[in-house]
């Protein structure tokens, strides 16, 4: 009997997953403006552009619920301030992303920052219900805003320039630039996880009370992450006010927050690209369903309970589970 | 004279109505291994939790190395050099062994406010953990995901954990609790390699491991301190023996 050596390799497999799969997920991204050219190429991109911004959302809801154990539901309020800062400067002449963009990223920071103080002193239920409470806060402050459309909501009069060029202008170019945005939010995020601050965020998701007994004060920890999500969501938002020319205070629903919760169940918790395939999924099915009765949601509800039941996981545990299976 | 690495002084905890630590005062020596002994419900882990900041005293003092950390929190306690272990195992059960004690080993160098390179390829952080898994006798297992450990394998490496901190003062809530015969005998083992390095403060329920072990010991009943002293003595304390150790020693 020839004794194997113990099988220290199991981080390569774990390796293989999160490198590869996200790379496919980029080159077929990257790839589909070629493929919708003899299509309705117009439609194509716009929704997955939309899809694309939702997972730059939802991948960083993901940072927070899949490692960090933080279970927002408000996370929709940081892609609606991303999306309030375009069409509100805007609306004063202001159309240059340059601004905007860091514009919507303070914004949602110092949001992230205020909120994330208070939400982060409760824990479990309390901190998803507290969430919710500062997300309709500023959902109903949006409503109220009377000069910037109020209820309505406010057209955005033109796609933000960059430097003062056009690049988003044309749909397709529009297209790469929040790929662009998207690989570098997974990136980012990738990264963050890997990091010594990660290390620290998700051990306290394990056992927060052993991460603060090593030295760590948790709580500011928690607290930078919250506000690094938040960020990402104001990035999202602005993407969005661009690719809608539009925002109202919809964007920031307690409804949208629950459907950006529900991307990153429906991809897998707890692997960033889990979160854009649960995007994709979710904003194709609400697409396709929605053409097929107008009373859509009827389906998709059980549809969504049937995943959250028999797919645990979500789509990268049902394909872990595929895999396995074969012999 | 030295400054004594941990001294409590006329601690006071209620719960309620009832009174969970009564005017404990307590100086523990460097170097030596001070246990704390008593009933259940006696306040040890009540005092176990004041000292190292779960829980807040209503009164009273507690000094880690001559400085007062009465009202700091338990990660700037930790900071300052105090390190506990838990009653109930507590460890990152996702997190491998070697990833548990690096993390303690990275709260002890440099920021850990850094969002970019990857913490589990610094060989710095990673050697100084091997070595405190070698010491405990947990290296052949440090990659193994901790929930897949066995109990005793827990309990060491949360002294590991612990040892990682470089800590001033060591504070160990029953590290036996829970282990089997052979798992006693080696946590014993790692501990008397411990001892002298490090002041220690052990709260224990075997009394052999105890006795075997201590230089002091303090009695503890009903909140308030019976008897403390060299383990011959205590043994030999009428009061405790009555109290306490009459029915425990048989």
């Amino acid at each position: 009997m020839v004794a194997l050596p113990a099988p220290a390799v199991q981080p390569r497999l774990r390796w293989s997953a999160e490198g590869i799969v996200p790379l496919v997920i980029f080159a077929a991204f990257a790839a589909l403006p070629l493929a919708a050219a003899f299509g309705a190429k117009a439609y194509i991109l716009a929704l997955f552009s939309r899809i694309m911004i939702f997972a730059i959302a939802a991948i960083a809801l993901d940072l927070l619920i899949g490692y960090g154990g933080l279970i927002s539901f408000g996370h929709a309020a940081f892609v609606g301030l991303g999306a309030y800062a375009v069409g509100i400067l805007s609306a004063h002449g202001i159309s240059d992303g340059l601004i905007a963009l860091p514009v919507a990223l303070v914004a949602s920071a110092l949001f992230g920052l205020a909120t994330g103080a208070v939400c982060l002193r409760t824990r479990g239920v309390y901190f998803i219900m507290i969430t919710l409470a500062f997300s309709q806060m500023v959902f109903f402050t949006a409503s109220s805003l009377a000069p910037y459309g109020g209820d309505d909501g406010l057209t955005v009069q033109s796609r933000n320039t960059i430097a003062g060029f056009a690049l988003m202008r044309d749909e397709q170019s529009f297209y790469y630039v929040v790929l662009g945005f998207l690989v570098a939010s997974y990136l980012l995020c990738r990264a963050l996880i890997g990091s010594r601050f990660g290390r620290v965020f998700r051990g306290a998701r394990e056992n927060a009370a052993r991460v603060a007994s090593m030295g760590y004060d948790v709580f500011r920890y928690q607290l930078v992450a919250y506000v690094i999500a938040g960020s990402f969501g104001g990035v999202s938002g602005f993407l969005l006010a661009n690719a809608t020319e539009f925002v109202s205070p919809a964007y920031m629903s307690w409804q949208r927050s629950g459907e950006l919760v529900i991307m990153v169940l429906m991809g897998g918790l707890g692997t960033l690209y889990g979160a854009i395939l649960g995007a994709a999924a979710f904003v194709l099915a609400e697409e396709w369903l929605s053409g097929l009765t107008e009373h859509w949601k009827m389906i998709f509800g059980p549809l969504l309970i049937l995943i959250v039941l028999f797919a645990r996981g979500g789509l990268v545990g049902a394909a872990g589970r595929l895999s396995r299976a074969k012999p | 004279m030295s400054v004594p690495p941990l001294r409590l002084d006329a601690l006071h905890k209620r719960f309620g109505g009832l009174l969970v630590t009564d005017n404990v005062s307590l100086e523990v020596r460097p170097g030596e291994l001070h246990a704390i002994i008593g009933p259940n419900g006696a306040g040890k882990t009540t005092l176990i939790n004041q000292i190292s900041g779960v829980l807040a005293p209503d009164a009273g003092r507690i000094e880690l190395a001559g400085r007062d950390i009465t009202a700091l929190p338990m990660h700037a306690r930790a900071t300052l050099g105090l390190a506990r272990s838990f009653q109930i195992t507590s460890v990152l059960p996702r997190f491998s062994a070697l990833e548990n004690v690096a993390l303690a080993v990275q709260a002890r160098s440099g920021s850990s406010f850094r969002f970019f390179g990857r913490a589990d390829r610094e060989a710095a952080l990673n050697d100084q953990a091997a070595a405190m898994l070698t010491e405990v006798g947990l290296a052949e297992r440090m990659h193994v995901p901790t929930m897949h450990l066995a109990h005793g394998e827990k309990r060491v490496l949360e002294l590991a954990i612990a040892l990682a901190m470089r800590p001033k003062l060591l504070l160990l809530d029953e590290p036996m609790a829970g282990t089997g015969r052979e798992e006693t005998e080696r946590l014993i083992t790692v501990l008397r390699s411990l001892k002298g390095r490090f002041p220690i403060v052990l709260v224990e329920h075997d009394m052999a491991a105890v006795f075997a072990l201590a230089d002091r010991i303090s009695v503890l009943i009903y909140g308030r301190i019976l008897a403390s002293g060299p383990p011959d003595v205590v043994r030999a304390d009428p009061a405790v023996v009555a109290a306490y150790l009459g029915d425990e020693m048989e």
